[in-house]
Parts: C-alpha cells; sequence; structure tokens
C-alpha cells in the first residue's frame, strides 16, 4: 500500500527495508521526515492535534503519488502520514520515494511534499500557553507547489 | 434534491456543525450558489463563508471549484485551506 493514514508512529528504517526488499533495480533512495516542533510563529506549542477528511485524504495523497510517477522514472513510492494527538519531537509524515538513480528520486519526494501540504485535506491545531489555535496555511507553501507547474507557454 | 454537506476543521468549530443532510433546490446547481444559500442562513454562517475567505471545497472527495456542479447525493465538503505535512 503506498499510502497510510494511521495514528500510531512509524518506523523509518523498517519501512524503507520493506520497500526495497529484493527489488537489485533500485539504485536510490530519497526519504522525508516531518516532525513536530515545540513552537509555531513565536509561540511554545505543547500539542498538536491532526485531523483529516477521511476518504478524501487516501484519493488526495494517491493522486499526488500516481502525479509523481508519472513525471519522474520512479519504482516504489511510499507516504505515512500519522493523524490525532501529537507531541513535540513526534513523527508527522514520512515520504519515502526509489529510482535508479539519485536525481528522479530526490526531486519526486520533494515534490510530493509540496504537493502534500497543499492539496491532502490534514489540518493542524496547536495547544499553546494562550490557548488552542488552526495552523494558518502558509502562503510560501502554494509558491513551493507553483513551482512545479509546467512553465507558462511565452507569449507571442 | 437531497444532498451532503460536510464543515471539516476551523470550520466546522466556527458553524458548531460537522455536516447535514440537506433538500436543496435544483436551483442550487454549483458550489457557489451552495455556498450563497448557507450564507443566507445568516450569523456564523454568514461570516465564515463569506466570499473574501479562504475556503476549498470538494465535491465527492475531489478539489473543487465555485462552478463544478452540485448534483443529486453528492457529497459536499467546506474547509479551511489544508495544512498538513
Amino acid at each position: 500500500m503506498a499510502v497510510r493514514i494511521q495514528t500510531k508512529d512509524f518506523d523509518a528504517g523498517a519501512e524503507i527495508a520493506a520497500l526495497r526488499r529484493g527489488n537489485p533495480k533500485i539504485g536510490a533512495v530519497a526519504s522525508f521526515i516531518g516532525v513536530c516542533r515545540d513552537a509555531n510563529d513565536g509561540t511554545a506549542v505543547t500539542t498538536m492535534t491532526l485531523e483529516h477528511y477521511p476518504g478524501m485524504t487516501e484519493k488526495a495523497l494517491e493522486k499526488i503519488v500516481a502525479e509523481a510517477k508519472a513525471r519522474w522514472d520512479l519504482m516504489e513510492v511510499l507516504v505515512v502520514h500519522r493523524v490525532g494527538e501529537l507531541k513535540p519531537t513526534d513523527q508527522i509524515v514520512l515520504v519515502v520515494v526509489t529510482g535508479a538513480h539519485r536525481g528522479e528520486a530526490f526531486a519526486a519526494c520533494e515534490f510530493i511534499m509540496d504537493y502534500l501540504k497543499t492539496r491532502a485535506p490534514f489540518w493542524k491545531k496547536e495547544e499553546t500557553p494562550q490557548g488552542a489555535r488552526w495552523v494558518e496555511a502558509r502562503s510560501s507553501d502554494d509558491e513551493a507547489a507553483e513551482r512545479w507547474n509546467p512553465p507558462k507557454a511565452a507569449v507571442a | 434534491m437531497k444532498i451532503k454537506v460536510l464543515y471539516l476543521a476551523s470550520l466546522r468549530e466556527q458553524l458548531g456543525k460537522s455536516g447535514e443532510d440537506l433538500e436543496i433546490s435544483p436551483a442550487t446547481s454549483t458550489v457557489a450558489a451552495l455556498r450563497t444559500v448557507l450564507m443566507a442562513r445568516g450569523g456564523a454562517w454568514q461570516t465564515a463563508l463569506a466570499q473574501g475567505k479562504a475556503l476549498r471545497v470538494a465535491v465527492n472527495q475531489e478539489m473543487a471549484q465555485p462552478t463544478t456542479p452540485v448534483k443529486p447525493g453528492d457529497e459536499i465538503a467546506f474547509f479551511p485551506p489544508v495544512t498538513g505535512g
């Protein structure tokens, strides 16, 4: 299964080993782990709760993985995203991309994260000393996703 | 026509509701029209769904646009811009 939503933690080493097992064609493994920080926008964060839209989340992530596979010559892709209550230092998300060479693996891993940040229906709520607050979407995330769009056709 | 509407994350808290089954007029045939119908309830609905608010909408679990058609039996979800990862 290329996409998993779960409350429990993940073991990146075990996930990568499982993804590579028995495939001698793989020459590159790129991975990304997103981690819960203890502060955001200058305020301490004690707990973060991740909510999602069951049903749509899986479809949205599968679509992102399919698009990455269409853009680059990849082998296996895995996305694991946790939901529920997380504490600072907890792992949030894992993306693993395997391919024959590093170029496509690096690029696809970053592409998947950029698209996940702007297209997969997850929301974060933070507990701070001043109370609970929903995390606001960042325009820098939109810009990061935009740069993967094909260049606009030159205007005649 | 009958549709199912969901309100997620901060929008659910603002509206005090996670979703509802609605009977709407066939004239409410797009996402934008449905938003207008919901805003007409006034109060928190008027504020939370106001045009200037950054809102995303999914129809049958696919990202939608204001012009996306609404059909009988559809599941329409309103939510704020996503913040996962």
